[in-house]
């Protein structure tokens, strides 16, 4: 990692649902720690915390990188898993694959990606159907 | 460096012999035991008294007043927090342990139910016209407040900005004492009868508020002997029943549904301060949007559980319920009324509630990053076992510690031995080559 950044990697295991939150709660706590404004703060929570969601309800294992510089903020998220055929629907508010049971437990609302791009800066997706998705966003720290 | 915060807790350095009960149970990990005794950190705790309730040798003593001290006040007006009247048995009812107050040298007892009706009014007309972040959470547990402006600074604009039933109490009592007996409203003592030292330090830092209206606290631990002998003694006389409590006044003890006009699917009533910070985890990260309202207690079931009273906190849920059913049901005060002191913003704080974040590493946020790369460091060096045998709750605790220099890495026993296993080895390493190749045999 670069001399001026702070790096820090999470590991999230697919259907894990009894840690699932704890990625975010870290990357909060760390955030805090580091004295970022607390709007900042929660824009980044929102979208640490969708982020780890799609990875605990759809892929098999996933990772969270969180880089942290005088900036801005970014996360990387990579998982193995089923990947996304087509982004652009899934990034339509109210779409969603989330299976029943998911539903029951509040999740699948169609929001996740959404909420994630509205809460960055900068937001780039890609994906491999049968590989895995890729994800990164950075939000900007004001100078 | 000396806190901006108030505290209501003391730690008795005399009466403390470091066991750590304290630092272990601290929900804010605010306490440290150096050299043997346990300190706060002043601007981690938030007054639970999670620490009283543990410490074997009641060592952590809450500052509140005595029945002695009140004599600073020309008048006093106790303002008993109704979780006082599950303390005594079901069948003694709030009018006799009004009157037993009374004779335990109060001048007045101004009932809190009244209050509790204006602020459930105004809570649910606050709520028809909040276009804000959901859900809402309550404000009238201060530790819950506290709670929020330190650890969760971000939901701060999400606390109710309504004052709590003690102060809207507290100023009518005060003006109506002030017009009857014509003393100044300033040599009023209003005087809260409090389950928890929280409502302490409300009262000196008064979050929202440019003052309290409440002047002093009694604990309810603390009154309960007294108390209990003058109920004893009114129970044979005639109680006072003039301005008794009612039903729904009693039921904001124990955690419930406040505001009750909502469908109970839209609130999430929560108590005891982890779960709390469990919920509060949630809201941050925008889960949990789709509830109106979150009510918050610090202490498991709510009031009745708060650390100064004498009652097991489930018995005394049990007698407050069975309370609430026996007294009329009340609003014991006229909602057209509520209504119109409402428009006239009679129960809005008076400022914004303001967060107070915890310190962070550095100030600014390059040295910061400098500092929690250290921190990571040296966590990555300790056993990761939370022992606390160093005086710090948890492994990550003391790391952050070692980087404010606040404590030394030595301190860890499993940094200690590995140092020593090291200088053992490079003993025996430089005792081996010094040795004659006979193996010292003569």
């Amino acid at each position: 990692m670069a001399a001026d950044e702070f790096e820090n990697g999470y590991e999230v295991t697919g259907r894990d649902f009894a840690n699932a939150g704890r990625v975010s709660t870290a990357i909060k706590d760390t955030l805090k720690g580091l004295g970022i404004q607390a709007p900042i703060v929660r824009r980044v929570a929102i979208a640490s915390y969708e982020a780890e969601m799609n990875l605990v309800m759809y892929a098999t294992h996933g990772k969270i990188r969180l880089i942290v510089s005088s900036e801005s903020i970014t996360l990387r998220v990579e998982d193995e898993g089923p990947g996304i055929e087509d982004i652009s629907m899934a990034m339509q508010e109210g779409y969603s694959t989330a299976t029943a049971e998911m539903r029951e437990m509040g999740f699948g609302a169609g929001l996740g990606l959404p909420n994630i791009k509205r809460n960055a800066d900068e937001f780039e997706i890609t994906s491999q159907v049968g590989r895995g998705t890729r994800l990164q966003i950075r939000v900007y720290l004001p100078a | 460096m000396p806190s901006q915060y108030h505290h209501s807790i003391r730690f008795d350095a005399e009466r403390c012999d470091g066991c750590m009960s304290c630092m272990r149970a601290c929900p804010t990990g605010a306490v440290r035991v150096r050299r043997g005794r346990a300190a706060k950190l002043a601007d981690r705790c938030i007054d639970c008294g999670e620490c009283i309730r543990v410490c074997p040798r009641s060592a952590i003593v809450p500052l509140t007043d005595q029945m002695d001290d009140l004599s600073k006040f020309d008048y006093t007006v106790a303002i008993p927090s109704p979780a006082l009247y599950s303390q005594f048995d079901v069948d003694t009812p709030p009018g006799v342990i009004v009157a037993a107050l009374k004779q335990c040298g109060f001048n007045d007892v101004e009932c809190l139910s009244p209050a509790c009706d204006a602020v459930t009014t105004a809570t649910e007309m606050f709520l028809d016209s909040y276009r804000g972040q959901f859900p809402l959470i309550s404000s009238f547990c201060p530790t819950v407040v506290r709670l929020v402006q330190v650890k969760y600074p971000e939901l701060v604009d999400q606390l109710l900005p309504i004052l709590a039933p003690r102060e809207i109490s507290a100023r009518a009592a005060k003006e109506r004492k002030s017009k009857e007996c014509g003393i100044p409203q300033e040599r009023i003592g209003a005087v809260y009868i409090t389950p928890c030292p929280g409502k302490v330090v409300s009262m000196l830092e008064h979050p929202g508020m440019e003052r309290s209206y409440l002047d002093t606290a009694v604990s309810i631990s603390d009154l309960f002997p007294t108390l209990s002998a003058a109920v004893a003694r009114v129970g044979d006389g005639e109680p006072d029943l003039s301005r008794g409590e009612t039903a729904s006044g009693i039921s904001w003890t124990y955690m419930g549904r406040l505001p009750r006009s909502l469908p109970a699917e839209n609130t999430l009533p929560i108590s005891g301060l982890r779960n709390v910070m469990r919920i509060l985890d949630d809201v941050e990260k925008g889960r949990l949007r789709k509830y109106v309202f979150i009510e918050c207690h610090a202490c498991a079931e709510g009031c009745v559980g708060g650390c100064l009273t004498v009652e097991n906190p489930y018995v005394a849920r049990g007698k407050a319920i069975k309370l609430s059913q026996r007294l009329p049901s009340g609003p014991a005060i006229d909602r057209d009324t509520v209504a119109r002191s409402y428009r006239e913003g009679a129960y809005f704080m008076d400022e914004p509630l303001a967060s107070r974040p915890l310190r962070p590493l550095a100030d600014d946020i390059a040295s910061a990053i400098v500092k929690m790369k250290e921190r990571e460091r040296i966590l990555a060096s300790l056993p990761g076992i939370d022992c606390g045998a160093c005086g710090a709750p948890s492994c990550r605790a003391f790391a952050e510690d070692v980087v404010l220099d606040e404590a030394e890495q030595a301190l860890c026993v499993f940094s200690w031995q590995r140092e020593v296993f090291e200088r053992i080895n490079d003993l025996a390493r430089l005792v081996s080559l010094q040795r004659p190749a006979d193996g010292g045999k003569r």
